[in-house]
């Protein structure tokens, strides 16, 4: 039986020595954070729009002198797009290479993968996009910096009813993403409980190309609005095909539309469309302004939804740690010192700092986090008029 | 002692040796390992176990079975409705205990899991009565994504959420004692009469029929054999980590084929090997993660050119061993 | 009734890709039996092909021109059409010999490198298709809305096939791909060129898909490197159901697969409209695996 199992131990080994050397070497004049996100596979493009937010966020510090003259590093990982390699890359993150704080994930179900991990290790992870209710409620190192399903859900219903006054809707749901499903099931809660009916409820799968089957069945129960909470990839193309079998009615969505692709793909079939928006990219706020443009000139297109959130999420963290700077320096220094129970402290001082986040000026809205550690920011409804956003409301929390 | 007694009494030696073996080594790593290599061993036991199940049905019975993830998600999702529905009702064991209490629970959970995984197999093993090669293959990657679609819209697992709230319960432990269990029973099979029934149906399929040995039925013998431990592994995965249809698409169908075609179709060893190399490697090329598919698929490709019977071969397909 | 005739002309608008890419799958079956498993990520490039060409010689938008629109699908068609024959000589011809699981197993990787190298190449993010035809809505008898982009696609598909068809029953190379289709080696005894036959095989399915990608992106003007994973593997069943082989049989399987897929979500689900392509094949396999239109292929000893 032992020898036949000797190629087993061998790869173990192998793989134990090419472990070794990547976990000692840390510098101690520097803040390690980790990020995972999808880089590959199928929700690839998410991945990467949030690790350039974060990038940009980060290079622009360190380039200003890092966190009160510290630098801050960042470990990124590929977690392929599944739930099970997001809480491998974060065992790595926090047990290798030993961050001390983790950026992470847009989909909810990666977060909810990796958020235990977290929790456990008492390492505070910032989620930019994850909008379960269920990520939070984990534990209390785990926060996030967008809005929840039952907030945005709760404000579009609001939205569809009582500013546009409509009161038979449709739901287009994407079946295979969880920030759909989710966002669909808290919209039509709240519809209902508004006094609302939907009269259709259908389903795609993200990555297809052809909704006509379904906006035909639609079309046939004369709803007043199509509400499509999905990603931007396929709302243009949605928005397409219903004006080509001449349904007209307004479409709304959340803030997965945001993305300048939207309307690119979109274009006019989008006239009289709402959604939900993080920002308003005519608002003159110059950080606002900076961050587009900074983005649009590094990346080569302007920053969706989740890159600005990503960004925001690189901020509220850094802020936290520059605000532990200056209130408990000695908690600070332990934070750039080895895993020890000294930094352990420290990184409990830090989610406190984190939790405490209160109108930190992020490109998504002013960001406080309340109780549950969830974002509290107003919604911004924009309506799209010749190819233009518009703004139309704000619906405070 | 008679000699029935005395095998029996050995059986039992070997077993309790197996569960001292698990529950050693869980302990060295628990207490030398930091938990991310503890998780890749834990990973890898998995992928050991589906390497040797799928390698029954490929590799030593040689039909093509390219769904096998679809077995995994049944075991990990009927045995997480299991513990999550039944077991609080049943045995007033809740989510959050722990400790020997929920060694039975997770045993029977396993055992759904398994057992569901079978009868799953014992579906899609069916076809294979008029069903040759590549139209079985599609058939088993069709059954695979059909599986995933079902899932996908049962709210009561969750669906595209994902099924929050199972416990964790499995460990190194288990994962071990699983592997040796899947690698004992596939080995003491191959070597069996059965086992040569399967490669005669691998070797020659006509002549097997010819020969009288009744070769449906051991074509879904060996679906339902390998969906049990796929099964198994999946309920063990269910009760480690975020259960989430993403985990089960055909890609990851096709990282299992990848890893018994490197270990060598019909080698068991070589599926074992497979596994562990194809679970460890990627950890420690992280810094080429972005390349690490574009890798695989050339991986393939070459392999399939220049040595399809990979690293070790059909081995255990000549006489002896 | 409005709805179902609705249903209708979109599956059968929607079933001449599926049909396009069937093509490529069941001459490739006939003559190799391989399931060419990376036809639909050539369906892919040939979209990304007319992407990178319509945006060089600015053929979409405010360029656009039916000159142009033509300049775009052949080029696209050229260039699958060269990366079928390539991938041929690579990756097929090496294994042609080996063990059916092997070629399967290389057609997979083939799939996994296009996919992947698109993803790196030519990036995750979905991108804009330019339009190379502005889109018209057009209102048929009985009420049901189409587009111009839709007719287009029907035509254009009828138009290939047809031309298919007399190249392959009318053409010496014609026959002589029928002829490696029956006994590969009983036609290289007669002198026939097999190796040139199956590369001209390959290059003519790719040139197909491609025009398949060119239809898609022309109507649904979003594509992604990931775009042909879902549309390769229903034409494949599609293929499958018209009988694999058959050239015609394709055709039909195709509009079935299509037409099919649009019923079941307007009166069963639209949350099972992947699903349904399996389902079909599970029963096509089961009930009559020769398929609509196919000779009795498999062996029954």
């Amino acid at each position: 039986m032992i020898r036949s199992l000797r190629p087993w131990w061998l790869a173990l080994a192998l793989v134990l020595l090419l472990g070794l050397p990547t976990g000692c070497a840390k510098k101690s004049n520097e803040i390690v954070i980790g990020e995972y996100g999808s880089l590959t596979g199928t929700t690839a493009t998410f991945g990467i729009s949030s690790k350039n937010g974060i990038e940009l966020y980060l290079d622009n510090l360190n380039a200003a002198g890092g966190v009160g003259g510290t630098k801050v590093k960042v470990i990124v990982e590929d977690d392929q797009s599944k739930p099970e390699e997001a809480a491998t890359a974060v065992n790595k993150l926090v047990d290798q290479d030993g961050v001390i704080a983790v950026l992470g994930e847009v989909a909810s179900s990666r977060s909810m993968a990796a958020a235990p991990i977290c929790q456990q290790s008492g390492v505070p992870m910032i989620s930019p996009s994850s909008t379960n209710p269920k990520v939070t409620e984990i534990g209390d190192y785990i926060f996030r910096v967008c809005f929840i399903d039952p907030f945005q859900g709760q404000m579009i219903a609001k939205f569809a009813k009582e500013k546009l006054g409509l009161t038979k809707a449709a739901v287009f749901r994407d079946i295979k993403n969880d920030y759909s499903v989710g966002l669909a099931n808290y919209f039509t809660d709240a519809y209902h409980a508004l006094g609302g009916t939907i009269v259709a409820d259908e389903a795609y799968s993200e990555g297809d190309q052809d909704f006509k089957a379904q906006l035909t069945v639609i079309k046939s129960k004369k709803p007043q609005v199509l509400i499509v909470p999905g990603y931007y990839t396929e709302v243009g193309l949605i928005a397409r095909q219903a004006r080509e079998m001449g349904l007209d009615v307004p479409m709304v969505g959340g803030d997965g539309w945001v993305s300048d692709k939207l309307i690119e793909i979109g274009q006019d079939a989008l006239n009289g469309c709402y959604h939900v928006n993080h920002y308003w990219e005519e608002d003159p706020n110059p950080a606002i302004q900076k961050f587009v443009t900074e983005y649009k000139s590094r990346y080569n297109a302007k920053p969706d939804g989740l890159a600005a959130l990503a960004y925001d999420a690189a901020g509220v963290l850094t802020s936290a740690l520059d605000r532990l700077r200056t209130e408990d320096p000695a908690a600070f220094k332990a934070l750039l010192g080895p895993r020890n129970e000294a930094q352990k402290a420290a990184r409990a001082k830090l989610r406190d700092r984190i939790a405490s986040t209160k109108d930190y000026p992020g490109v998504t809205g002013r960001i406080t986090l309340d109780a549950a550690r969830n974002a509290v920011k107003p919604a911004v409804f924009v309506g799209i008029k010749n190819g233009k956003y518009e703004f139309v409301a704000a619906v405070e929390p | 002692m008679s000699p029935r007694k005395s095998r029996f009494a050995r059986g039992l030696l070997w077993v309790a040796a197996a569960l001292a073996l698990s529950l050693g080594v869980d302990r060295l790593a628990v207490n030398w390992l930091n938990p991310y290599f503890y998780r890749i061993l834990v990973l890898c036991g998995l992928n050991v176990m589906l390497a040797l199940s799928l390698n029954l049905v490929n590799g030593i019975t040689g039909q093509f079975s390219i769904g096998h993830a679809g077995f995994m998600a049944v075991g990990a999702y009927a045995s997480a409705a299991f513990t999550v529905y039944a077991v609080p009702q049943l045995f007033g064991v809740d989510p959050n205990a722990s400790g020997l209490v929920v060694v039975a629970p997770l045993f029977l959970a396993l055992l759904v899991g398994g057992l569901t995984s079978a009868a799953a197999g014992f579906l899609v093993g069916l076809p294979s009565m008029r069903l040759r090669g590549d139209y079985l293959a599609i058939v088993t990657l069709g059954f695979g994504e059909i599986i995933r679609v079902a899932i996908l819209n049962i709210d009561a697992v969750g669906g595209a959420r994902g099924f929050a709230g199972i416990p964790r319960r499995t460990d190194l432990a288990w994962v071990i004692a699983g592997a040796l269990a899947t690698w004992v029973v596939l080995r003491n099979l191959l070597r069996s009469y059965h086992g040569r029934a399967f490669l005669a149906i691998r070797e020659d399929e006509i002549a097997a029929e010819a020969l009288g040995v009744p070769t449906t039925r051991y074509k879904v013998t060996a679906f339902v054999v390998a969906a049990f431990f796929a099964g198994v592994a999946g309920a063990l995965f269910a009760h480690y980590t975020y259960l989430h249809t993403n985990s089960f698409t055909f890609m990851k169908s096709i990282e299992v084929i990848v890893m018994v075609v490197l270990g060598g179709m019909g080698s068991l060893l070589g599926s074992v090997l497979g596994a562990t190399v194809l679970t460890a490697l990627p950890e420690a090329l992280r810094f080429a993660s972005s390349e690490r598919l574009i890798i695989y698929s050339l991986l393939l490709i070459v392999l399939m050119i220049a040595r399809p019977q990979g690293i070790l071969g059909k081995t255990e397909g000549k006489r002896g061993k | 009734m409005q709805e179902l005739f609705q249903q209708l002309a979109n599956g059968i608008a929607w079933g001449s890709i599926y049909a396009l890419i069937a093509l490529g799958y069941t001459m490739v079956y006939g003559i190799l039996r391989l399931i060419n498993f990376a036809h639909g990520d050539v369906y892919m490039v040939g979209a990304f092909a007319a992407y990178y060409i319509a945006s060089a010689t600015g053929a979409g938008g405010a360029g656009a021109s039916l000159p142009m629109a033509l300049l775009v699908l052949l080029g696209a068609m050229l260039a699958c059409a060269l990366l079928g024959m390539l991938i041929e000589l690579l990756a097929y011809r090496p294994v042609r010999r080996s063990s059916r699981i092997t070629a399967l197993i290389t057609a997979i990787g083939v799939s996994l490198f296009l996919e992947n190298f698109g993803l790196r190449v030519f990036g995750a993010d979905p991108k804009f298709f330019p339009q190379l035809i502005p889109p018209k809505r057009i209102m048929l008898a009985g009420g049901v809305m189409v587009t111009n982009h839709q007719i287009t696609v029907v035509v254009v598909s009828i138009l290939l096939m047809v031309a298919l068809t007399l190249f392959i029953q009318r053409t010496k190379t014609g026959k002589a791909m029928r002829a490696v289709a029956f006994h590969r080696d009983a036609a290289s005894l007669m002198g026939i060129p097999v190796n040139r036959i199956i590369t001209i095989t390959f290059a003519i399915g790719s040139a197909l898909a491609a025009a398949a990608g060119v239809l898609v992106g022309l109507t649904n003007p979003k594509i992604e490197p990931l775009m042909g994973i879902m549309p390769g593997i229903k034409a494949f069943v599609a293929a499958v159901l018209g009988g694999i082989g058959s050239v015609p049989g394709a055709v039909i399987g195709g509009l079935v697969m299509g037409v099919s897929e649009y019923l079941v979500v307007g009166y069963i689900s639209s949350t099972y409209r992947d699903a349904i392509a399996f389902v079909i094949l599970i029963l096509v396999l089961l009930i009559r695996p020769a398929g609509l239109l196919g000779r009795n292929v498999a062996e029954k000893v």
